[in-house]
C-alpha cells in the first residue's frame, strides 16, 4: 500500500500535514503526536521581524467552529531559524515554512533567509484575514497575487505553495493567478472572515471585531473550492478546511487534493493528525486501494 | 512536565450552590503529575463544541489519582459537565500551566469568585508544607453565597468578603484585607481581573511579593496557538514580543511581570 505523494520533487510519506497556525512549530504537540508520523509539519507564519499580533480576546467558539484573530504573532525569522528549524530537523518529516509579510520586500527577506536552511517547502500566506496590511491584501486580487507569487519565486530556493483565501468571488481566478505567477502548488482554504457579537456585553467577541472562521462548519465551502481550484490549474493542490477525521480528509483527496492539512481539529483532539493518517490507511485497506494516487481527484 | 490526554471517570458530582458544581474525576496519570495552580482542559462530548474548557484544579489526590474541579456553569460546555454522573467518562488533557511556586513566607491566599477553587489546593499545600496556621491568611471574596469556606478553615485563618454583606466584610477582598489589617510577605491569588489589578497595586504599595493566576479565552491550551496571551514586562521566550501565553507561561505570573 502506497500512501506517499510527491509534491514537486518533495516526497511526503503520507499526504497528511497540519495547517499553519494551529500547531506552532510542532514543539507543543510533540507531546501528543510523534512528528515522525506526519507527512510534513507546516509551521506557524513567520515574518522578517517579530510581530506582536492582535489584542485579546483572540478566540471565540462558534457552532462547529471557531473564530480567531491572533494576528500572526511570531518571533521573526532569526529566532525561527535558530530554534524552530533545528527542533524540526530532529524528526523524519518534511519542513514546510509558512511565510507572512506586509510587503513584497518583507516576504522576500524571509524567503532569502530560508534559502540555505534545511527547509523542504515554502507556503506563502497571502490570505490571513486578521492583519490589515499584507496577508489578505495580496490574496483578494488576482493581479497582486500573481505579482507576489512571481516576486517570491524569483528568490525562492524551495518549491513554493501559495496559500489562498476563500474570501473571494471566484477561487479559480486566484488559483490561476498563482499558477501564472509560477507557483509550484497552491493550498486552500485559509479561514473565512466572520464576526461574533457578545449580546451580554454588547460588544464584539474578538478585540479585532472580525476573525477567521475555521473548523468543520467551513468544510463544505473548502471542499467545493478545492474541487474548483483542482480543475482550474495543473499544479498540485493541498486541501484544508475543517478536517477532523479521515473521512473528511478523503473528501478533499477525492475532490482533487494531493495532500491535506488538519487545522482546528488539533484543538479538539491533539492526536487528530494521527487519527487521520491511520484512518486513511484503514480506508485504503478496506477498499482495496493500493496507491493513494488512485484516490486523488477520483471524483470528477 | 508531561501532559496526558485521558478519559477521566466521574467519581462524584454535587452542586455546591447556584451554578457552582463540585466534580471529582479518577485520572490515570494527571493527578500524580499535578500541582496547585495548574489546570486541565475538559472536552465537550458534542463535536459541535470544539474547544476545550480550561478548569482549575481545586483538589489533587496523588495517591488515589483523583482531581477535583469546582466550576461555575457559564455556557454550553460547563452546563454539559454539570450533568455528568458517577461512572461517566470525560475527555481531558492535563496537567496544564505552571502552577504556583510556593515558599514558606507568611502568606495571604486570596481568591475571588470562581477564582476561589484553585486557592484551596494552594492553601492545602502551604499547610502540608509545615507552615504555621497563623502564617496562612486566607481571604475569600464572594458575590453572596459562600462555598468551600469550611474547607479552607482546615488550612488557615479565613476572612470573608461578600458583595451584598451577607457574610463577613461588605465589599471585596481588598476591603476585607483593609478591615482586618491582614499581613503577609507574599500573596497568592486567583480571581477576576479587577481584583487582581487591585491586589497588584496593593502588593506594590506594601512591598509584598505577589502572584496572580490569570484567565483568558484559550483554544489549544498547550501553548501552540497563541490565542491566550497577556502583556508582559519582560520579553516572552516564545515570540519575543512581550506577550506571555496564559496557558503555557502562566496561568500564574509574578504580579510585576504582567500588565493587567
Amino acid at each position: 500500500m502506497n500512501t506517499s505523494v510527491n509534491l514537486c520533487g518533495v516526497e511526503l510519506k503520507n499526504p497528511v500535514l497540519e495547517c499553519s497556525g494551529t500547531f506552532g512549530s510542532g514543539m507543543e504537540y510533540s507531546e501528543f503526536v510523534d512528528l515522525n508520523r506526519l507527512g510534513g509539519v507546516v509551521t506557524k507564519g513567520v515574518a522578517s521581524v517579530p510581530w506582536p499580533g492582535n489584542p485579546v480576546p483572540r478566540i471565540a467558539e462558534t457552532p462547529s467552529g471557531m473564530l480567531n484573530a491572533i494576528g500572526l504573532q511570531n518571533p521573526g525569522i532569526d529566532v525561527f531559524c535558530s530554534r524552530d528549524i533545528p527542533f524540526l530537523k530532529q524528526f523524519d518529516t518534511k519542513i514546510i515554512v509558512n511565510v507572512c509579510g506586509k510587503s513584497a520586500e518583507e516576504y522576500i527577506q524571509v524567503v532569502d533567509r530560508l534559502a540555505e536552511e534545511p527547509v523542504d517547502l515554502l507556503e506563502i500566506n497571502i490570505s490571513c484575514p486578521n492583519v490589515k496590511e499584507g496577508g489578505i491584501a495580496f490574496g483578494q486580487d488576482p493581479k497582486s497575487a500573481e505579482a507576489i507569487t512571481r516576486a517570491v519565486k524569483d528568490h525562492a530556493k524551495q518549491p513554493v505553495i501559495m496559500k489562498l483565501s476563500p474570501n473571494v468571488t471566484d477561487i479559480t481566478a486566484m488559483a490561476k493567478a498563482a499558477e501564472a505567477g509560477g507557483a509550484d502548488m497552491i493550498s486552500l482554504i485559509n479561514t473565512i472572515t466572520g464576526m461574533k457579537i457578545d449580546v451580554n456585553r454588547k460588544t464584539f467577541a474578538l478585540a479585532n471585531k472580525t476573525g477567521g472562521l475555521s473548523g468543520p462548519c467551513i468544510r463544505p465551502v473548502a471542499v467545493r473550492m478545492v474541487y474548483q481550484a483542482a480543475h482550474a490549474v495543473n499544479i498540485p493542490v493541498i486541501g484544508m478546511g475543517g478536517i477532523t477525521c479521515s473521512e473528511d480528509a478523503l473528501e478533499f483527496i477525492l475532490a482533487g487534493a494531493s495532500a491535506v492539512a488538519v487545522g482546528t481539529a488539533n484543538f479538539s483532539n491533539p492526536r487528530a493528525t494521527l487519527d487521520v493518517i491511520e484512518g486513511i490507511e484503514e480506508y485504503m485497506r478496506r477498499c482495496g486501494v493500493k496507491d493513494i494516487h488512485e484516490l486523488i481527484g477520483a471524483v470528477k | 512536565m508531561a501532559k496526558y490526554m485521558e478519559k477521566g471517570v466521574v467519581l462524584s458530582q454535587k452542586k455546591l450552590c447556584g451554578g457552582i458544581y463540585d466534580l471529582v474525576l479518577q485520572t490515570e496519570h494527571i493527578a500524580a503529575e499535578s500541582r496547585p495552580g495548574q489546570f486541565v482542559s475538559l472536552y465537550s462530548s458534542d463535536e459541535a463544541h470544539l474547544l476545550p474548557r480550561p478548569i482549575s484544579l481545586c483538589g489533587i489526590d496523588r495517591e488515589k489519582c483523583t482531581i477535583r474541579l469546582v466550576y461555575r456553569v457559564v455556557g454550553y460546555g460547563t452546563k454539559e459537565f454539570s450533568g455528568l454522573e458517577p461512572g461517566d467518562r470525560v475527555k481531558l488533557v492535563g496537567p496544564l500551566g505552571n502552577g504556583f511556586t510556593l515558599s514558606d513566607k507568611k502568606a495571604l491566599v486570596v481568591g475571588g469568585g470562581i477564582g476561589i477553587p484553585p486557592m484551596l489546593e494552594t492553601a492545602k499545600a502551604l499547610a502540608f508544607s509545615g507552615m504555621k496556621r497563623e502564617d496562612i491568611q486566607i481571604v475569600l471574596g464572594y458575590r453572596d453565597i459562600c462555598f468551600l469556606k469550611e474547607e479552607f478553615e482546615q488550612y488557615g485563618t479565613v476572612t470573608v468578603a461578600t458583595e451584598d454583606g451577607s457574610t463577613g466584610t461588605k465589599g471585596n477582598v481588598l476591603d476585607a484585607i483593609g478591615a482586618y489589617k491582614l499581613q503577609g510577605d507574599v500573596i497568592y491569588s486567583c480571581g477576576p481581573a479587577p481584583m487582581l489589578r487591585a491586589l497588584k497595586a496593593y502588593a506594590k504599595e506594601q512591598g509584598m511579593e505577589c502572584y496572580l493566576s490569570l484567565e483568558e479565552r484559550m483554544a489549544c491550551g498547550i501553548g501552540a496557538c497563541l490565542g491566550c496571551v497577556c502583556k508582559s514586562k519582560d520579553v516572552d521566550h516564545h515570540s519575543y514580543v512581550n506577550n506571555k501565553r496564559v496557558c503555557a507561561d502562566g496561568p500564574v505570573f509574578h504580579a510585576e511581570e504582567v500588565e493587567l
